[in-house]
């Protein structure tokens, strides 16, 4: 027993403790600037990108954070410096619209409602719908003692009659399309929708499969989306804070 | 009558004998040799069947054969269980049937299956999944209890298929092959780079070859921490769930500093690396390594000493070494079971195999430590050789017509195999890929077989098989 005890010192005073201003190691790739006046319209990042995550000519080249997969082709190809990934992290949005960007993201707005009820407990369930198990996995660190996101009242649950609402990750597989919609109904109104991981916004990589069923998208009204591949748990915990305006 | 090949060699499919199947089935003999892999390849109008083997253990010699086969075969399973799985599939996607095969049941597909029923009013199902209740890959378990017993586990798979194989014929991609399974993201960018650098005649440079080899070492420690830890966490063993926890932290986080990226996404590209690991990293390696190791030993000491953790992990969910070598079981998970195989013999012939006996939750769980151990001193051994700089220009990728080549890795779950097939024009015509879970989530259903329904999470944390990886 006493050397249990003695294990406790390795995993005290570990945690991030301002979780809101925490930054990301710089080789991290985050939030993409594109300084599209540099640009020559060549065209090579759109050719190696292997999501079509980069859309418009000239001025208006834009990144779809929504299908991105942080692999940094584009930033290697590019012979004018015009696309610049950035360690920043905070990767959320409650628009589809919103992920589509020149390097400047909108803060995520919170409503009173969803600060009501909400936000002092956000229970969650999480659906892996052909998900690679990275987001997952990221999805699970957020609840270690690094990350620690309990203290905030938020917290993934086993039975989707516990929870609030449901994060997705992954493509959303032919196979899994009823199981997700069947989680989806068990969970009681007010219920919430969040995405994370580019897989499960667009598709991602896997856009192509014709063994996706993304009908359960098209149904429902998505709440929050969290890019990444797979998305960081400080992107993920810092966009469910903002969403619930806390 | 076969070929002896060497892993990521390439050869032309015309070079492979063809034989009789009645040949191959005599000399699939699963106290020999075992199957890496066995499928089928549309050719010219006719199914050829190809099977890559190898000897039982510590071996590093590969053998590649292939007969042609037609709307049905006599099944190899009967004699040799490990191919049950093989045969199922290529029933799935030929159809062509596999006669004698005890149970043709469907390996990915939904179509209201029926699952196991038993006839005794004493026995009563349980059905788990596919949505878990921890943060996990969807599948399906089905048990067969009596009581807390249970007679029998079904696991029935294919909630994940996103028909990778089929896109990676038509688009292959570096970001593909890392998203099938993103646990072992490194393993697998590692096995396609391998195999498509092998089939256009590329060569890698010294420094990234190595750099390559230390993160999957990274992969597997990383893997294996994460895994003691959700052992713990199973056995409501909090304290070691926690330290263990913080700990793959500094592991995955040192992986971030190499490529930016917690998995290792981004770092392996066709013909090298995109990342260069300098003398400043190489050194935040090494005394990242040395906490690591001081933390993992000491919550490894506190955890074996502890009486309550031993009796949940000792002689819970054994596997023997017979029926792992029978069902044919790969990787770590066989390795506790003492049973020599390492795809890592394959390019090191001196190669050390490290084993813990039992086949129960324990020497899962210890393997892992030993392997920790291990993997700390490959990489240490891989800094000292680093020099020199990174070839960090693309090469042209064009691959060799009419070709064959099988790569295999060992990915921290086990032996991870990936065959190309090219046609005339230099396209690929199939890319079959095979996880290790493939070969061990039978093991998974036999391990539990008279266990209690309540030792389950633990024994399937213990395996932590692919679903991804199986679905692909």
């Amino acid at each position: 027993m006493f050397e249990t005890i003695k294990c406790i010192e390795l995993q005290k005073n570990q945690v991030i403790k301002d979780i809101k201003n925490a930054t990301v190691n710089e080789k991290f790739r985050g939030l993409s600037k594109i300084h599209s006046e540099k640009c020559t319209n060549c065209n090579e990042c759109k050719n190696i990108c292997p999501t079509n995550a980069i859309i418009g000519i000239g001025e208006d080249l834009s990144i779809d954070l929504g299908k991105c997969i942080f692999c940094g082709e584009c930033e290697r190809v590019c012979t004018s410096d015009v696309i610049k990934f950035s360690n920043f992290h905070k990767l959320g949005s409650t628009l589809r619209e919103g992920l589509i960007t020149k390097g400047e993201l909108d803060p995520i707005k919170s409503t009173e409602f969803i600060k009501k009820t909400f936000g002092r407990s956000f229970k969650l369930r999480q659906v892996s719908a052909g998900g690679c198990n990275s987001c997952e996995m990221e999805l699970g660190a957020c609840s270690n003692a690094n990350f620690d996101m309990g203290r905030f009242g938020i917290e993934f649950v086993a039975s989707p009659r516990h929870a609030d609402g449901i994060v997705i990750t992954g493509p959303i597989t032919k196979n899994m399309a009823k199981a997700l919609e069947d989680t989806y109904q068990a969970i009681s109104e007010p219920k919430i929708i969040i995405l994370v991981g580019a897989c499960a916004i667009s598709g991602g990589i896997f856009q192509n499969s014709e063994e996706l069923n993304r009908e359960f998208l098209e149904k429902h009204k998505v709440d929050l989306y969290i890019s990444g591949c797979p998305a960081h748990p400080l992107t993920i915990i810092n966009a469910i804070l903002d969403f619930l305006g806390r | 009558m076969y070929l002896e090949i060497k892993n990521n060699q390439t050869v032309n499919k015309a070079d492979i004998p063809i034989d009789s199947f009645k040949n191959i089935k005599k000399d699939l003999d699963f106290k020999k040799m075992r199957v890496v892999q066995f499928f089928v390849n549309p050719e010219n109008g006719k199914n050829r069947l190809y099977c890559v083997f190898t000897g039982n253990e510590s071996t590093k010699r590969l053998f590649v054969v292939s007969c042609y086969v037609e709307n049905s075969f006599e099944s190899i399973t009967p004699i040799n269980l490990a191919l049950h799985l093989f045969e199922r599939e290529i029933y799935e996607n030929f159809e062509i049937k596999p006669i004698g095969h005890p149970w043709i049941k469907p390996v990915r597909k939904q179509d209201n299956y029926e699952f196991l029923k038993s006839d005794d009013m004493q026995t009563h199902e349980v059905a788990v999944g596919p949505v878990h209740a921890g943060i996990i890959e969807s599948g399906h378990f089905r048990f067969l209890c009596n009581s807390e017993r249970i007679n029998h586990l079904e696991v029935q798979l294919g909630y994940q298929h996103r028909g990778a194989e089929k896109m990676l014929k038509i688009a292959p991609s570096i970001q593909l092959a890392e998203s099938i399974c993103g646990d072992s993201t490194i393993a697998y960018a590692l096995t396609f780079a391998h195999a498509i650098e092998s089939l256009s005649n590329i060569k890698v440079d010294k420094k990234s070859e190595i750099i390559r080899l230390i993160a999957l070492e990274l992969e597997r420690i990383a893997i294996h921490i994460g895994d003691l830890g959700g052992i713990a966490e199973d056995i409501a063993y909090k304290i070691g769930s926690a330290v263990f926890g913080v700990t793959r932290t500094l592991v995955i986080n040192t992986m971030q500093e190499i490529c930016g990226n917690r998995f290792g996404k981004g770092l392996i590209k066709i013909d090298g690396v995109n990342f260069d690991i300098d003398t400043k990293i190489g050194e935040k390696i090494l005394s990242m390594l040395d906490e690591v190791q001081k933390r993992v030993d000491k919550m490894m000491k506190a955890m074996n000493n502890n009486t309550s953790v031993l009796s949940r992990l000792e002689k819970t969910a054994i596997v023997s070494i017979k029926h792992a070598k029978e069902i044919g079981m790969v990787g770590m998970a066989a390795r506790a079971c003492n049973v020599k195989i390492d795809a890592r013999k394959f390019d090191d012939e001196n190669f050390e195999i490290l084993t813990t006996g039992g086949g129960d939750v324990h020497s899962r769980f210890y393997i892992r430590y030993v392997e920790i151990k291990q993997s700390k001193k490959i990489i240490e051994n891989l800094l000292e050789k680093l020099e020199g700089e990174i070839n960090l220009e693309r090469q042209f990728v064009n691959l060799a017509p009419n070709s064959f080549v099988t790569s295999i890795t060992e990915s921290w779950r086990g032996e991870l195999a990936h065959t190309v097939i090219t046609d005339e024009k230099g396209n690929i015509e199939t890319y079959k890929i095979k996880d290790p879970s493939f070969n061990n989530w039978l093991g998974l259903a036999i391990a539990n077989r008279n266990g209690q329904i309540s030792n389950f999470p633990v024994c399937n944390k213990s395996f932590n098989l692919s679903y991804c990886g199986f679905d692909l």
